[in-house]
């Protein structure tokens, strides 16, 4: 590893990298070919194969968002990036069959255990495919289907014709485009009418390449009356170079279903994190986005619900840390549709060493939509004086039989509850880690326990040496 | 006759400003282990000040005089030093922790002041005796510490800190303010447990509290000094008499 490498991982535990060992590497940069060439290797249906060409050729057209952080957004050089990479010739069954070089980077970060411990079942992508994929018997016989989305397209192409890109078509924005056209591994989970999945299943993937883009596309539906929480993590080691991770999750959660969806996301700091994320609740359907943003260079993302019919409910906890050169651009979307459907939204930041966070949320209710209910809480809080926090929060209200409230509030650590904590014996790293955790804690007590464990370490790793 | 044990605490002619205004202006104090030291005087004379500039709070300058701690210079440690040795201060006005839940802090208060912090059964058993002699309910270890806690529910959680730390000076600012009869018989027992083995500076403006925990010494400070100093029956006195008497002799 490079000394400029070395530098930047830092206090980053998952910066490691191991050597690169890929079967098929494409050149750097992008053009149609490389998208007919993706298409072609993994030996997808022609309306795939045109779907991307066409997103393609949308992502070309597209201008960049003008909003958001558009300075780092135009530093994005979209020619230095590698778009594929196949590091595995399969996706394992076994953990034992998965190559020992990747092996060990998933042992270092913990899968194997977990997986053993408390999991439905697991996939680990690595850089742009599925390497390992397992689900429990029992899901399997009550007909889940858990796969990575190469899997799922070759299985079962009916299922994904009817719902890929039918929450987020490839026009939705530029990154949406560019995810469909080369998009590579991702998740695709059903779950059959009735049937509750009681533990969670896990997605984690891992760019492990220099320059590296990574471009997963995950749709899960729920069918009727059934439930399933998915949970996803990711990591990257650092680099003196930027990746690009730039995902698409679709949900559908049909009439009476529920669908929580779990992230942590600890991207090392030179990883551009563009995702849209994106579910359609039917009629007293629940969709839950949890989602924690650690690291990364930008991230910008919003994860959004679309409130379909009568009586769905909308759940979007999010929290982002900002530390050094770092802009967390997050928040939430919800458009309530139809009536007498309900959201809530948490969203907390917290701001150091320089960095930014912003909120930035929509909540909508059309003039037909009747008796909603809304609560969106934004809650920042500033360690320093050099770091920022900004909200820009959006409603459109059509009709005023809505119930809405919306809370927003900065705050800054105070010099009591630092001094209180260090009269009991914490040195002031400590103090201010416990006081960001517990800061974090309405959002981290939704994490399985394993995930919770982990983002506390996490944040006080963050906070030490902070003080000055 | 009480014989004189070793000395906890020094304060000479001690100078403490805020934000540049002088508030203690020449604090003379000693505290030997096992002794209970009262200090009385009117709103604002400086007593909070005292405590404060103890433990280290920042904004409480030191501007003129020394504090020896068992017989080392006070300023040469840091806050969590002082608390690692020894220094506990139960607050007049408990700082607030949202999303920390009580079982935690303790747990990890307890690890980062104790040389061998006691093991996940061990502490749960000295958790749960030490609730129980301050007649406090299971259910606060999982509120956050001191989040919408009434008054009277943080200065006991106070007095569990103090129990688990087991401190070897205590500075108990108004701890009996806020309390109800009964938890004040109950936190005056905690207080005199600890008293024993360690030296004891209760700031309080009320006899009700030293009827049960029997001061050796009492002090009476008027604007930001000790001007007075007697035993138990001072406490009587100033209850009787108020401190305009005193406002003479300083
Ligand atoms: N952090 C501070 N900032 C500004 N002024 C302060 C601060 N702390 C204390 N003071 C001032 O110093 C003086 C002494 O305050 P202190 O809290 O020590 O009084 P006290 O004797 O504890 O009073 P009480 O009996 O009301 O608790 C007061 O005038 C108070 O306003
Ligand atoms: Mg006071």
């Amino acid at each position: 590893m490079s000394d400029e490498a070395q530098e930047l991982i830092g206090d980053y535990q998952y910066g490691f990298h191991d050597p690169e060992n890929s079967t098929i590497r494409f050149d750097k940069g992008l053009s149609e070919q490389v998208v007919r060439d993706i298409s072609e290797l993994k030996n997808e249906p022609e309306w795939m194969t045109e779907l991307r060409v066409k997103a393609y050729n949308h992502f070309m057209e597209r201008a960049m968002p003008e909003w958001g952080n558009c300075p780092m957004l135009e530093s994005i050089d979209f020619e230095s990036i590698t778009y594929f990479l196949r590091s595995s010739d399969q996706t394992e069954k076994s953990w034992d069959d998965v190559p020992a070089d990747i092996k060990n980077t998933f042992d270092r970060l913990g899968i194997p255990e977990a997986e053993q411990k408390w999991l439905g079942g697991v996939t680990a992508q690595y850089e742009s495919e599925a390497v390992y994929h397992s689900i429990r018997e029992d899901l399997e016989e009550q007909g889940v289907i858990f796969l990575d989305m190469d899997s799922g397209l070759k299985q079962y192409p009916e299922i994904v014709k009817k719902y890929f890109g039918s929450v987020i078509p490839h026009s939705d924005n530029k990154f949406a485009a560019l995810n469909t056209a080369v998009w590579s591994g991702g998740s695709f989970l059903y779950i059959p009418k009735g049937v509750s999945v009681e533990m969670p299943v896990q997605a984690y993937f891992r760019i492990n390449a220099k320059n590296m883009g990574q471009f997963e596309r995950t749709l899960i539906i729920a069918d009727e009356g059934s439930t399933i929480h998915y949970v996803e993590g990711c990591t990257a080691p650092s680099y003196s170079t930027d990746s690009l991770h730039s995902a698409v999750v679709e949900l559908i959660a049909l009439e009476g279903a529920s669908i929580r969806y779990s992230t942590v996301q600890n991207w090392s700091s030179n990883v551009y994190n563009l995702v849209t994320k994106r579910a359609h609740a039917y009629k007293n359907a629940v969709v839950e986005w949890v989602d924690g943003n650690i690291g990364s260079k930008l991230t910008m993302k919003y994860p959004s619900v679309m409130l379909l019919g009568e009586g769905a409910h909308a759940e979007v906890i999010s929290v982002a840390y900002a530390g050094k050169g770092q802009h967390q651009d997050t928040g939430a979307k919800v458009h309530h549709l139809a009536s007498n459907t309900t959201s809530n939204i948490l969203s907390k930041s917290i701001s150091k060493n320089g960095g930014r966070s912003s909120y930035r949320g929509l909540l909508q209710v059309t003039p037909r939509s009747k008796g909603c209910r809304s609560k969106v809480v934004c809650d920042a809080l500033i360690l320093d004086g050099t770091s920022r926090s900004d909200t820009y929060p959006t409603m459109e209200i059509g009709n005023p039989s809505s119930d809405l409230e919306h809370e927003a509030s900065v705050s800054k650590v105070s010099g009591d509850q630092l001094f209180y904590l260090m009269s009991r014996g914490f040195t002031e790293d400590e103090a201010m880690g416990l006081i960001v955790n517990g800061f974090f804690e309405p959002f981290t007590r939704e994490l399985p326990m394993e995930y919770a464990v982990e983002l506390n370490k996490l944040l006080e790793l963050e906070m030490e040496g902070s003080i000055g | 006759m009480r014989v004189v044990s070793e000395e906890i605490l020094r304060i000479e002619n001690l100078h403490v400003s805020v934000a540049g205004t002088p508030i203690l202006k020449g604090v003379n104090l000693v505290i030997h282990r096992g002794e209970i030291h009262a200090l009385m005087g009117r709103n604002g004379a400086g007593k909070s000040t005292l405590a404060n500039a103890l433990m280290g709070h920042p904004a409480y300058e030191i501007t003129e005089g020394k504090v020896f701690y068992k017989g080392e210079p006070l300023e040469d440690l840091d806050v969590f030093e002082r608390a690692r040795n020894g220094m506990f201060l139960s607050f007049q006005y408990p700082a607030s922790i949202p999303g920390v839940q009580v079982g935690t802090f303790l747990k990890k208060a307890v690890a980062s002041v104790r040389d061998e912090p006691p093991k996940g059964r061990a502490f749960r058993k000295e958790l749960t005796t030490a609730m129980e002699k301050l007649s406090m309910e299971k259910a606060v270890l999982s509120r956050y510490v001191n989040d919408g806690f009434s008054g009277g529910e943080k200065k006991r959680l106070e007095i569990l800190q103090m129990l688990l730390l087991q401190p070897q000076l205590a500075l108990l600012d108004e701890t009996d303010s806020g309390l109800d009869i009964d938890a004040l018989r109950i936190v005056s027992q905690g207080i005199n447990e600890i008293a024993v083995d360690a030296g004891c500076l209760v700031i309080t403006h009320y006899q009700r509290l030293l009827d049960l925990v029997k001061p050796h010494f009492v002090h009476a400070m008027i604007d930001g000094a000790i001007v007075h100093s007697g035993g138990a029956e001072l406490a009587h006195e100033l209850e009787a008499r108020g401190y305009d008497w005193l406002d003479v002799a300083a």
